[in-house]
């Protein structure tokens, strides 16, 4: 597939207002070739599923610096499940302690990407992801 | 080698009195001999040099290049217009800075014993942090606080938890930072509500709210209404505590977040400068006299990593704003001129990879802040890119201030690297630079409508995305994170907030709801309503409503019913 053909939905859920880093994974992927729509703040998980789904992505990004992602990023999991897009990859970034990695992943965010990552190992990751699927 | 090369070449044919020809003259001599016939033996470390926010750095400053203007006219000496040199003719001979570490979580009485414990430690001004429902105007009830509540602050929900965080504390005897925006009158008013109870008139309260809508839409999102009403709620503060809080900075303007958005040194001057002519120009527009408020506004900037960049951007800013006041506001009160501001050191330059090294960035910028001429200073935590800091670590960031005022021997002569060639024609060129963006940002009508046209957010964006490529290409060197990385082990066992908690504020909400006298809630909600519907100084009605122990939520519920709520535009 295309790299034009993926689309990546990169998304603010709960009421924190960091979003550099959201921004800049959006833009460093679309200046790599792929489709990227941005949330902007302040989205709720219902509000990201149903975005991700009206855009038809293929893998929704979370970005979190609030502390909240352990109620909030599987709320999003949650709500896809419930309109029958499972499968849609979600995976998750920020401020996020390694002891809640496990967690997270256990309620099917596929990946938490931890200060430090770059947009080369973000790439690997989807890419990674496609493989499997094709 | 270098003996060599040094034996080669005479030393300058220096008159006392050199002239500004022969002194260009003798720098391309030295720059076409002893500089060139050393780098083409020992070819320098980088092809080019730049400062943190992309400027190129020459090898060597001179008289040449800086002082260009009159010495008393672009410096002048401390305590005297324009201010470079610093706002009080001693600086720090007089008094120390202020020194206040930004804290708050969990409960409200969680909260209390951390700022005891900092005041036992020397501290020497309290900074509360609100947690992002109480920062956004919601009762931790509210759906949308879910997962929020006492997680990046205290959460207040009403006056009830407003006491039990100060309770112990004298008022009258601590000065209070409140990071608060769009509630701002709001938390104000639960704060004269506390000091009444104990009995501190509020001549007396000393202390800031931060009260800058106009940064919260560029850069840190904790918006509400939009930005007219906004700008109606600050312009009330304002005139409130010019008049019953002659303490009480009501404003604080601040860079520090468009700085941490990814901006520049220079946009960080020239977009908080341009915020503070708005602010400037709606209280004028209300009939406030320039002089009347302009002494109590106060500023909040950052110390990034680049120590001499950051020594410049403050004296830049010192002299545009005291510029600004006197020449475009025709400010007369010298107080009016003088830019008093916060700093805080750059939390988006802490690595969560070998996180002592925080340590050291962080002492690096807090010298930053002292030698640029600071009034108060928060110093970050090692452990803050991870969470929130642990008691140990609060400990060392409190103390690397107190080296730094007790024991470097910087505090003990004004504005320390003033005259430094390098260091004032950098401070001439962030005021130059900054100035330009002002004068664009007026064409474009004034600030409000350069953030309306998306011009400031796209300017910082651009900023911030060639700050991560450059980090990402290794072209900015990170210790620790693109260079002389090491294999660690996660850290375990950080602090962390009991998620049980918003159950805990819930329950004291319905407790307070059963017990207080509700007709009277419903009327001083109906005054608020009434109030901000027209236009008297909401200040009054907003105390009121505190006192009868209405809920933040509920106080913030009237007044989204009548001012409307902002909606972002997505700029990408």
């Amino acid at each position: 597939m295309e790299k034009q053909e993926i689309r990546i939905l990169i998304a603010k859920v709960g009421l924190d207002g960091h979003d550099r880093g959201a921004k800049f994974i959006a833009q460093a992927l679309r200046d790599r070739g792929y489709e990227v729509i941005y949330t902007g703040i302040r989205q709720t998980p219902e509000d990201v599923a149903k975005i991700a789904i009206q855009e038809d992505v293929a893998f929704v990004g979370l970005s979190l610096l609030s502390g909240a992602h352990n109620q909030l990023f599987p709320r999003v999991v949650a709500e896809l499940k419930k309109a029958g897009a499972e499968d849609i990859v979600v995976f998750g970034g920020g401020v996020i302690p390694a002891d809640d990695i496990p967690f997270l992943q256990s309620q099917g965010i596929r990946e938490i990407f931890t200060p430090g990552t770059t947009t080369d190992q973000m790439e690997e990751f989807i890419q990674r992801i496609l493989a499997e699927r094709a | 080698m270098g003996a060599d090369l040094i034996s080669k070449n005479d030393g300058p044919d220096c008159e006392d009195s050199m002239d500004q020809e022969e002194l260009k003259k003798q720098k391309e001599r030295w720059s076409q001999t002893t500089l060139k016939a050393f780098v083409s033996k020992t070819p320098e470390r980088q092809t080019k040099f730049l400062t943190a926010s992309s400027e190129a750095v020459e090898p060597l400053y001179t008289p040449l290049d800086a002082g260009s203007d009159e010495y008393c006219l672009s410096q002048g000496f401390p305590g005297q217009y324009p201010f470079t040199r610093g706002i009080y003719p001693n600086m720090y001979r007089g008094r120390l800075w202020t020194m206040r570490q930004y804290a708050g979580f969990g409960t409200a009485q969680q909260s209390n014993e951390r700022y005891k414990y900092l005041l036992a430690n020397g501290q020497t001004g309290l900074s509360v942090a609100f947690d992002l429902p109480t920062q956004i105007g919601y009762d931790s009830s509210q759906s949308l606080a879910e997962g929020e509540v006492g997680k990046v602050g205290v959460a207040i929900d009403s006056l009830f938890d407003m006491e039990i965080l100060f309770g112990g504390i004298p008022l009258d005897q601590v000065s209070t930072s409140m990071t608060i925006n769009a509630p701002a009158g709001v938390l104000l008013a639960m704060y004269l509500a506390v000091a009444l109870k104990q009995g501190v008139p509020c001549t007396e309260l000393r202390g800031t709210i931060q009260n800058d809508i106009l940064k919260e839409y560029v850069a840190r999102g904790t918006y509400i209404f939009p930005p007219k009403p906004s700008m109606r709620l600050i312009v009330d503060t304002l005139a409130f505590c010019t008049r019953e809080m002659p303490k009480w900075n009501p404003i604080s303007i601040s860079g520090y977040h468009i700085r941490e958005a990814g901006s520049t040194a220079v946009q960080e001057v020239a977009f908080t400068l341009a915020d503070g002519i708005a602010y400037c120009q709606a209280a004028q527009k209300a009939g406030m006299e320039i002089d009347a408020f302009a002494p109590q506004l106060s500023f909040f900037f950052s110390a990034h990593n680049d120590l001499l960049e950051e020594v410049a951007k403050f004296r830049a800013a010192r002299r545009l704003w005291a510029r600004i006041m006197k020449e475009k506001f025709q400010a007369k009160d010298p107080r009016s001129m003088m830019l008093r501001f916060h700093t805080q050191t750059a939390g988006s330059t802490l690595t969560a990879q070998q996180a002592d090294n925080n340590i050291v960035r962080v002492a690096i910028q807090a010298l930053a802040a002292v030698l640029g001429g600071t009034q108060s200073l928060h110093t970050n935590s090692r452990d803050e890119a991870l969470a929130l800091p642990a008691e140990k670590s609060v400990q060392i960031a409190l103390r690397t201030q107190q080296l730094i005022a007790h024991e470097s021997g910087v505090t003990n002569t004004c504005d320390p690297l003033a005259g430094s060639y390098y260091i004032e024609t950098m401070t001439d060129r962030i005021e130059q630079e900054a100035q330009a963006y002002l004068d664009r940002i007026e064409d474009m009508g004034g600030m409000v409508e350069a953030i309306e046209a998306g011009f400031v957010q796209k300017e910082i964006q651009g900023s911030a995305y060639r700050y991560q490529k450059s980090i990402e290409d290794s072209s900015l060197v990170i210790v620790g994170v693109n260079k002389f990385q090491v294999k660690e082990e996660p850290p375990r066992d950080l602090l962390k907030v009991d998620p049980a908690l918003r159950q805990i504020q819930i329950d004291k909400i319905r407790q307070i709801k059963a017990t207080r006298d509700n007709a009277g809630v419903g009327a001083a909600l109906d005054r608020l309503e009434q109030t901000a519907k027209g236009v008297e100084n909401i200040m009054p009605s907003l105390v009121d409503a505190v006192k009868e122990y209405a809920t933040l939520g509920e106080i913030c519920d009237v007044l989204r019913r009548v001012f409307g709520e902002y909606r972002q535009q997505v700029i990408f």
